[in-house]
């Protein structure tokens, strides 16, 4: 039985005995490579639409903000990084708890249809992994194979965990569920590179990233954490709200300021460079806050628990003073 | 149009955010007691060193500030309580993220100056001029615009 098979009888499952309203998971596209998120409210439309694929990649966290249990159970379908960033906007109190069943799903790890597409590999019609990590692909033009490391999906290379911080019910239970899983050499490793430059070339690499932005809004309407009604971009008066190229300022330190904005509270789901059309290394913002708050303030994992607390909403009278923490974030 | 300070060897151009309660008077203590340091230190009044929203060090920076200084009460001596405990830990993040966007360590600094220590504060502005003017150059959000 394959694991979309398993997903699809548990869902219809807890569907027909009224545990939930609705599902909440991933429909299927045009094309293999692009499913897309949706709300399931029959089990004829999940047999029908209801897909689970290498390229399930986005966060469905973020579409049950504001969320409340009169509107009824919805079943979500939950990755585990999904599961952190759910736990973090359940501490910030973005929904409420009893109206959504997780149902803890193993992630596939999910490919990127743009590296694929930059390899020259078409028409994919099927994906699986084969032993030592190779993907091998089904296509219109006969099968391909690639290594892993060239077409999986950032988010998944620089994977923290498989366990979950929260769940309903795990339809399969983790490898090594009960052991401490290593720490992933690559997590860090992309703020380390940038680290040993020198900030005139660390300069260079962001105006030569930031410089593509066109201030689409995806990476923060993407991230599950940054879920506030009201946001300061959209304040006119704010004057981050203006449009790429118009003033320098806006487009560069945009990103500045929605990295800080959630700084404490990314889990690290990687969706903001999922979501960026021009394919902008948004998350070596945040993971750079992240690896700082870790060096400085002691390991933290956002969303790991639901209390809501972050480094930055408490203080240690003892703290460190701001010039020691620099050098000790950067590791000089 | 490039508004950066092209004169930063000689005048560098410092924006220091003075907490109302102790660097302020700390500054003020200074001018009366005829201490000297640099003119090109900008003072803008704030009511707490955790005030300072981290937009307006970014503003500073793209109008053309060589650097910033973030002066406040010291830890354990807030007119509020705890808000140079918060103001420490953001400013922690903040400036090791421009040092990583960029924006040189040496062109930021915080510092605890209580309304008692005009020459501390003089002191402090002054190092903090040579150490920005040492640097040589214009920051690079600067030249941005």
């Amino acid at each position: 039985m394959s694991i979309q098979d398993k997903i699809l009888a548990r869902a219809k499952e807890l569907m027909a005995d009224g545990t939930v309203t609705s599902v909440l998971g991933w429909k299927k596209g045009e094309t293999y490579t692009d499913p897309s998120p949706a709300f399931f409210t029959s089990v004829e439309e999940l047999e029908r639409d209801f897909i689970f694929n290498h390229f399930c990649g986005q966060n469905l966290s973020r579409l049950l903000n504001g969320r409340k249990a009169e509107d009824g159970k919805v079943l979500m379908l939950c990755k585990p990084c999904d599961a952190f960033s759910l736990n973090q906007m359940l501490g910030q109190h973005r929904l409420e708890r009893d109206s959504v069943y997780v149902l803890g799903i193993p992630s596939p790890t999910i490919l990127d249809a743009d590296k694929l597409r930059a390899a020259g590999i078409k028409g994919i019609r099927g994906s699986r992994f084969a032993r030592g990590g190779e993907v091998v692909l089904d296509t219109l033009y006969g099968e391909k194979r690639i290594a892993g490391k060239d077409a999986v999906l950032e988010k998944c290379l620089s994977c923290k965990t498989h366990k979950f911080p929260v769940s309903d019910e795990i339809l399969v239970k983790p490898k090594g569920e009960e052991h401490d899983e290593p720490e992933n050499p690559y997590r860090f490793a992309g703020v380390e590179e940038l680290e040993t430059m020198t900030p005139d070339e660390r300069f260079a690499f962001w105006q030569s990233h930031l410089k593509r932005c066109i201030r689409c809004n995806a990476c923060r309407n993407a991230c599950p954490v940054c879920a506030c009604v009201k946001c300061v971009f959209d304040n006119p008066g704010s004057e981050v709200a203006g449009k790429s190229n118009i003033d320098a300022f806006d487009d560069k330190l945009f990103h500045v300021i929605r990295a800080f904005h959630v700084a404490g509270r990314c889990t690290d789901c990687g969706e903001c460079s999922r979501a960026c059309p021009e394919g902008i290394p948004l998350h070596l913002l945040n993971r750079k806050f992240i690896k700082d708050i870790n060096r400085i303030y002691g390991p933290f994992q956002a969303g790991a628990s639901d209390d809501g607390v972050s480094p930055l909403t408490e203080y240690n009278t003892e703290d460190m003073e701001p010039g020691e923490a620099i050098l000790k974030g950067s590791g000089s | 149009m490039s508004i950066a300070n092209e004169d930063v060897k000689t005048k560098p151009l410092i924006v220091a955010f003075c907490c109302n309660w102790c660097s302020y008077a700390g500054a003020d203590l200074a001018g009366t007691s005829r201490l000297t340091y640099p003119a090109d230190v900008k003072i803008i009044r704030v009511p707490c060193s955790c005030r300072v929203n981290p937009m307006f060090i970014l503003r500073a920076f793209q109008r053309g500030a060589d650097g910033v200084i973030i002066a406040g009460c010291h830890p354990g001596d807030c007119h509020y309580t705890s808000g140079n405990y918060f103001a420490r830990r953001r400013m922690s993040l903040l400036f090791s993220m421009l040092d990583y966007l960029g924006i040189e360590r040496q062109r930021t600094r915080v510092e605890w100056i209580s309304a008692a220590e005009g020459s501390k504060f003089a002191k402090t502005m002054s190092e903090f001029a040579e150490q920005v003017a040492a640097l040589g150059k214009p920051n690079h959000l600067g030249e941005l615009r």
